[in-house]
């Protein structure tokens, strides 16, 4: 018999590292991720513009290489994992997820800030019509609380989405606080869906807060490979399907072959390793939008101001995700009030 | 000459409309249509000394004599139906859904074209507040390239947005080259829930030439702003724009905010307020002309 996993990986290197790395990856780098995370047993690969579908943006950055190709480049590459794309409405259109669909990606996960459900209605009706399995990604979910959050998974699993993820955008959920809010849906969801997960490293929880999740019912872990992705990163995929084997849990990811895949294929596209530093840090602590990270490095430099501050100052504001023009209005805010400002 | 108007649809839309339209002096909005009798636009604009009445469209169609103009302020599929009733009767249809059955125009940019036409759209109410920017710039300097980003109070989108927001950024796409003069162009929205409600923002890019003027951009821009806060006054420039080398390219980054009048809805809700304003600015362009 068939030892099934318990829970579903989906490793989001080659899109929340799409982040990380300015939105710079080649063919040749994801055909080589794939490639090395596919023979590890990951079972689903998402890739695409760290902001989703039509990400390529100036207020997001411009991508190297059209995401399109790297979808087909994954698709390509991969023997047995899906592979997976991001689309956020409001910044992708349908085209995009019918152009990545026929390009071969057969996970569709759509993302809107996690009071916002109900503008992704559409997009999952499309992407069901389409023949595409549907995620929802309910961004930012620190920032409600649990019983609103359920709410706003069941007008996502009432439009067809089959899995509704809790999305700590911000790496800002510690603990219990992620089981609350995995439960509350798993509560409310029943059988119509399955409960994701999403964590990122802000306050270095990562693979804590995922087994918290599992604990509390959630089915689908996303994490990434050597923690490529905003801010801190995410949940480092290697040392969570670790954990999962010490405590028994399948995953059905090989731990060793995972572990070369950090250090061997992926370590080498990074630009840098995911730091647990003051930036992530702020970040974590203050409930900011991860991907405003590098965003709030550039300003820094360019306007000569505190990255760190430009950070706090999007807290306070209760910027979302999509927000980024806004970074720049608060950097020459700070210029402005900084002595010798031009 | 005046105009006499009909807002159809008694909604939040139909009823700022309405109070802006009882100040002009030369449109008078003598009906409004709804299919709520007990809806509170349609109360408000009896207690303004509007005929009124919830029998929709066939109850407007049946009033003798006929408006001049009919503001729509219902949905696209609505609009959609009543467009062609309009045209057999001889009404011109100023469109805020997003049917877009006629040209879309901007004032102070595109409206001059299509004087003539039987019916005008309004885009969207990021069209209406981004395309002129673009247009400021493309009007001076060649833009190969324009983006906007779009941000909104949560509480300031309807269920019609809400339910349609591909519509929006392909709408407001369209208008960013077709009217804005961009050879290319991409709109972003983007709902922001804070409490208390944020002013709605928008962020324009252009991407022009590395040798494009930056004062002779800035001047054109700042010239823009002035005429369209004549007609909207809460628009304004948040900052002065900004120049960055992009590759071989420059972009100009220009932040804007709108506050609304207040009219009917929060002081917050400008996309709303934009929507209405231009509206009633064409509507008064259409009687000076």
């Amino acid at each position: 018999m068939r030892n099934l996993p318990d829970l579903r990986i989906t490793d989001s290197t080659l899109r929340d590292g799409s982040h990380a790395k300015r939105h710079q990856f080649t063919i040749g780098e994801v055909t080589a991720i794939v490639e090395a995370l596919d023979d590890a047993g990951v079972p689903v690969i998402e890739v695409t513009h760290g902001d989703g579908l039509g990400g390529s943006s100036f207020t997001y950055g411009l991508s190297r290489t059209p995401e399109q190709e790297l979808i087909t480049a994954a698709v390509k590459a991969a023997r047995n994992a899906k592979i997976a794309f991001l689309m956020l409405p409001g910044v992708g259109v349908f085209d995009d997820i019918r152009e990545a669909a026929g390009n071969g990606a057969t996970v569709c996960r759509i993302a809107t800030h996690c009071t916002e459900a109900d503008i992704a209605v559409q997009h999952f009706g499309i992407a069901r019509d389409l023949g595409l399995e549907t995620v929802g990604f309910l961004m930012m979910a620190h920032s409600i609380a649990p019983a609103e959050l359920a709410k706003q998974a069941r007008i996502m699993a009432d439009a067809g989405c089959q899995c509704v993820y809790v999305v700590d955008s911000a790496g800002a959920l510690v603990l219990d606080q992620v089981g609350d809010r995995v439960a509350a849906l798993v509560a409310e969801l029943g059988d119509d869906a399955q409960v994701g997960f999403h964590g990122h490293e802000n306050l270095g929880l990562g693979v804590a807060n995922s087994i918290l999740a599992y604990r509390a019912g959630a089915r689908q872990i996303d994490g990434s490979t050597r923690r490529f992705g905003a801010g801190a990163g995410n949940t480092p995929v290697e040392a969570f399907v670790g954990v999962c084997d010490k405590l028994g849990i399948r995953t059905g990811v090989d731990f060793f072959k995972i572990v070369d895949a950090a250090e061997d294929v992926v370590r080498p596209a990074m630009p840098d390793e995911c730091r647990l530093d003051r930036m992530a840090l702020i970040m974590g602590y203050a409930g900011v939008y991860s991907s405003f990270l590098m965003h709030a490095w550039t300003l820094a430099e360019r306007y000569g101001v505190s990255g760190a501050e430009i950070l706090v100052r999007a807290g306070e504001r209760r910027l979302v995700g999509g927000q980024e023009d806004q970074l720049i209005t608060i950097a020459r805010e700070l210029a402005s009030r900084s002595p010798g400002a031009v | 000459m005046t105009l006499t108007a009909a807002i159809v649809g008694s909604g939040n839309i139909g009823t700022d409309l309405m109070y802006k339209l009882l100040r002009s002096p030369v449109i008078d909005p003598r009906w409004m249509a709804g299919i709520d009798r007990e809806s509170p636009g349609l109360r408000r604009a009896a207690d303004n000394g509007l005929a009124t009445g919830a029998g929709g469209v066939d109850w407007l169609l049946a009033q003798d004599p006929l408006p001049d103009l009919v503001f729509e302020a219902t949905s696209a599929a609505v609009h959609r139906t009543n467009a062609p009733r309009y045209a057999a009767a001889g009404i011109r249809a100023i469109d805020l859904t997003p049917a877009a059955i006629g040209p879309g125009v901007v004032p102070e940019v595109n409206l001059g074209e299509h004087r003539d036409a039987p019916n005008l759209n309004l885009i969207t109410c990021g069209g209406q507040a981004t395309i002129p920017m673009v247009h400021a710039v493309s009007r001076v300097t060649p833009v190969s390239y324009a983006e906007i980003v779009a941000t909104v109070a949560s509480r300031s989108a309807g269920p019609g947005t809400r339910a349609n927001i591909d519509e929006f950024t392909r709408a407001t796409s369209r208008g960013l080259e077709v009217i804005g003069g961009a050879a290319r162009g991409k709109a972003i929205i983007v709902l922001n829930p804070a409490s208390p409600p944020l002013i709605m923002r928008d962020t324009i890019f252009c991407a022009v030439t590395a040798g494009a003027d930056p004062a002779i951009i800035t001047k054109s821009v700042v010239d823009r702003v002035a005429e369209i806060s004549a007609y909207v006054p809460g628009y304004r420039l948040l900052d002065e724009p900004q120049f960055d080398p992009v590759g071989d390219r420059m972009r100009v980054a220009i932040f804007v905010e709108i506050e609304g009048s207040g009219d009917y809805m929060p002081r917050y809700a400008g996309n709303l307020d934009i929507m209405t304003a231009a509206a009633t600015r064409v509507g008064e362009e259409l009687a000076r002309s």
